[in-house]
């Protein structure tokens, strides 16, 4: 019987020497040959379930099967031996090697013994390309190619080692919707030759998609086994946040009043030459969202730089309050009543080695109101830190808690509580809710709703289609560094259409995306 | 006054070969992400023992292989240190650059009062000619116009210094180890993640790095000058992170980094030789190197645009 299973953790729980439990008692079965989900919250356990089954952290108590056959994994090279392959969300490739480089590193093919033997790596690196239908360039550097073929090399490299049960870590999360629906193919190939995927991941749609069953991780305890056929999105929602989580924002007719953000004729062309930004044109008026949706890499990244002074546009002007921004540093452009929350949150929104605190008030340290004179007032400080956690719901410890050791979600809530607490009268927020977790997610998106009913602007960028269309009052979409199109009401859209924007099948008459300059 | 004679190209090759071996020492340990600014210190425990153990076995091979050794020992103590209980590297490496000085004085004392009775502050009464590293006369190449007089007649471990450039373009780019020395550098999860065990690489880099800083440590007391004496590395081990830095990290312009350092200070002796005061040739070397810093900024700005250019 139990050869029907890949892999039995029975029991597992783990504590962590800090005091942490990570998981207990957790039962995680997967059968041979499927698509197995496992679903939580950031912060649910999975990463640590996944880790121990790679060899990378012991259980504290409770035993591993693969295959019928109880195992102990001290180390990643005991689970690969044991047919066990991972691919982290965080790529594990040497950016300056090449594809192939990469490929047999720790098992390099030698001439007599010394010499490493490059033609035979690029040769089993074609060969597995090849066998397995994932296309990767061998000589290639890795720093040189996209992100879904470093995926693909990942996944290859497992393969190499003789894998037969992959793990993926969250592998769509750095992906775009093309690259995302090919590996979804190249998963249901490798499932049809019989090898078994663990899919961690919490988009919903994509679980109904492509996995078989699915282990839903609660608070570092399992809710189950179940048939992805036989459950709702509503039942897995319900069940990894223990509530139901309200996939629509309730909002009120926005009453959009005075122009804050004035963008016009903007372009930009990057340091490869590429026209990034072409005559981009719009306004963003106090009380309402205004949407920005696209496909990435359709010019969203640029102009968010232009708007923060990361980069100079090469024509084009951004006011804030009639006062320009161009040529302002970050801080200057603060001073403007800017906030804004970065797509990249590790790098640009927070310090990881820094404490909560520290983070919060990182904008603000210099105010009169936390200082005596040239030193801190820890007392002031501690205060407004104590009620920012308080207010954004952050879970920790305490306030100085390092806030890298943070699951995802809290550490985008320690991000949005300094850039929505800081008196904002333009809020920039990019991919604010890329990567957390369904309750992170929908606390974030409430604040924003209710940040500009209250009279602020703001300017959401996301890839996430749901999100855009839910918050946004009003909608542009980009394609090429082009505005696209405008939509004055997002209520009556729907996917298909702003589709055949999103990929230039269709773009709207100039009069027509002009009207959100509202002149 | 002819200051480019032939003797002065030969001056800057032997004044080069004690801070070309350190850097290759800074260049493998750089590429695996190990920086050990403690080569300083190496060279001049390995110069102390060099000359003591020629001294001792009366050959200055022998004395070559105990340098080695030496310099291996405290690398290796130094990866300890770092690697396995984690002390910060720049600590470690600083402490092995002040035992490299003080250290060294007080064994000098020690070990002469207790084997010889007599308290020695330095080892150059010991070392006669024939402790000394042969120099090398290379047939037909010697009787080559100018270029014979330039190349020819320099100590063995010259040449060897030279040739392990080679040596360490192979290591690192064409055997399995210098893959691994590479990836733990560049990205150790990776490298750990299939198996790659990154302690031992690391120490295997600061291994290396060890026995070459001991090489050029030999080079100094065993030819270069004849005998260790208090601080007589003065910073070569310093220049060689230097040169490897301006080398981009890459074995063969990290070599000819360490030639234009080998040239600075070539030109300061040579000058001061000619009468020159002595304040005024002194930052010699020093505008030299910031010159040479200076132009290869440039030229990497100028490749950097290239490259832009040809993606464009």
């Amino acid at each position: 019987m139990s050869e029907e299973y890949a892999i039995q953790m029975k029991g597992i729980t783990k504590v962590y020497p800090n005091g942490t439990m990570a998981n207990q008692d957790v039962d995680f079965e997967v059968k041979k040959g499927e698509i197995h989900a496992l679903m939580g919250e950031n912060g649910a356990g999975k990463s640590t379930l996944m880790k121990m089954l790679f060899g990378m952290e012991q259980p504290t108590s409770g035993e591993i099967l693969v295959n019928g056959e109880k195992v102990n994994l001290t180390s990643p090279t005991v689970a690969i031996s044991k047919g066990i392959g991972m691919v982290h969300q965080h790529f594990m490739l040497v950016p300056s090697l090449t594809v192939a480089e990469n490929m047999v590193l720790g098992m390099v093919p030698t001439k007599g013994g010394f010499v490493s033997d490059y033609k035979k790596a690029v040769q089993l690196t074609r060969e597995y390309s090849e066998k397995f239908n994932l296309y990767v360039e061998a000589d290639a550097r890795v720093a040189d190619i996209p992100v879904g073929m470093k995926q693909k090399v990942e996944i290859l490299k497992a393969l190499v080692r003789g894998a037969r049960i992959l793990i993926l870590d969250e592998p769509t999360a750095v992906l775009t919707s093309q690259e995302t629906a090919e590996l979804f193919t190249q998963l249901v190939n490798l499932k049809n030759q019989g090898y078994t995927i663990i899919f961690i991941s919490h988009k919903l749609n994509e679980i109904m998609e492509i996995t078989d069953r699915m282990t839903i991780l609660r608070g570092g305890r399992s809710m189950g086994i179940h048939e992805t056929s036989s459950v709702t999105p509503q039942e897995i929602s319900r069940l990894m946040v223990g509530r139901d989580v309200v996939l629509k924002v309730e909002k009120e007719e926005a009453q959009p009043t005075d122009e804050v953000l004035r963008v016009r004729d903007l372009e930009y062309v990057n340091d490869w030459g590429k026209k990034m930004l072409d005559k981009v044109s719009f306004s963003v008026r106090k009380g309402e969202i205004l949407g920005i949706a696209g496909v990435e890499g359709n010019g969203q990244k640029e102009l968010v730089d232009m708007l923060f002074g990361f980069a100079r546009p090469n024509h084009g002007t951004v006011e804030v309050n009639g006062q320009s921004v161009l040529g302002l540093n970050q801080r200057q452009i603060r001073e403007m009543h800017v906030s804004m929350v970065p797509e990249d949150r590790m790098i640009f929104g927070i310090a990881g080695t820094a404490t909560i605190e520290e983070n919060l008030i990182s904008d603000r340290c210099t105010f009169p109101r936390l200082n005596n004179g040239p030193l801190f007032n820890m007392k002031a400080i501690h205060e407004e830190s104590a009620r920012l956690v308080k207010d954004y719901t952050v879970k920790c410890k305490n306030p100085h808690q390092q806030v890298g050791s943070l699951s995802g979600g809290n550490i985008q809530k320690v991000v949005v509580a300094r850039e929505f607490s800081n008196d904002p009268q333009l809020i920039i927020a990019d991919q604010p809710t890329r990567g957390i977790d369904v309750g992170a997610t929908e606390f974030i998106r409430k604040k924003l709703v209710e940040l500009s009913r209250s009279g602020i602007a703001v300017l959401l960028i996301s890839a996430d289609l749901n999100e855009v269309m839910e918050l946004s009052d009003s909608l542009i979409i980009m394609c090429g560094g082009k505005i696209a199109a405008y939509f004055e009401d997002t209520r009556d859209l729907t996917d298909d259409l702003m589709g055949k924007y999103m990929l230039g099948l269709e773009r709207q008459e100039a009069d027509q995306i002009r009207r959100v300059c509202h002149e | 006054m002819n200051i480019f004679t032939t003797d002065f190209f030969f001056s800057i090759i032997r004044i080069a070969t004690p801070i070309l071996l350190a850097t290759l020492a800074a260049v493998i340990g750089e590429k695996g992400g190990v920086s050990n600014i403690g080569l300083e210190g190496i060279m001049m425990m390995s110069a102390l023992f060099g000359s003591l153990g020629a001294y001792w076995t009366g050959s200055w091979l022998l004395g070559l292989v105990i340098a080695m050794v030496v310099g291996l020992i405290e690398a290796l103590l130094m990866g300890f240190f770092a690697f396995k209980l984690q002390t910060d590297i720049i600590l470690v490496g600083t402490a092995v650059n002040m035992i490299g000085s003080g250290g060294t004085i007080f064994l000098v004392k020690t070990i002469s009062n207790t084997v010889m009775g007599q308290s020695l502050t330095s080892t150059t009464s010991l070392i006669t000619k024939a402790h000394q590293i042969p120099s090398i006369s290379i047939p037909y190449v010697r009787d080559i116009p100018v270029v014979g007089k330039v190349i020819s007649g320099h100590s063995l471990l010259t040449y060897i210094a030279f040739l392990l450039v080679i040596f360490t373009i192979i290591l690192l780019y064409k055997t399995p180890l210098g893959l691994n020395i590479r990836s733990v550098g560049e990205n150790p999860n990776a490298a750990a993640s299939v198996g790659v065990s990154v302690s031992r690489i690391r120490y295997i880099t600061i291994g290396i790095g060890g026995v070459l800083a001991g090489l050029g440590g030999a080079y100094m007391s065993m030819y270069y000058a004849m005998g260790w004496s208090l601080d007589m590395v003065a910073g070569r081990g310093f220049i060689a992170l230097a040169a490897q830095s301006m080398g981009g990290g890459e074995p063969v312009g990290s070599m000819l980094a360490a030639l234009v350092f080998g040239f600075a200070q070539a030109l300061g002796i040579k000058v001061s030789a000619t009468g020159v005061d002595s304040n005024l040739v002194a930052p010699i070397p020093y505008i030299v190197t910031i010159i040479s810093l200076v132009l290869f900024a440039l030229n990497q700005r100028r490749k950097e645009r290239k490259r832009f250019a040809a993606a464009a």
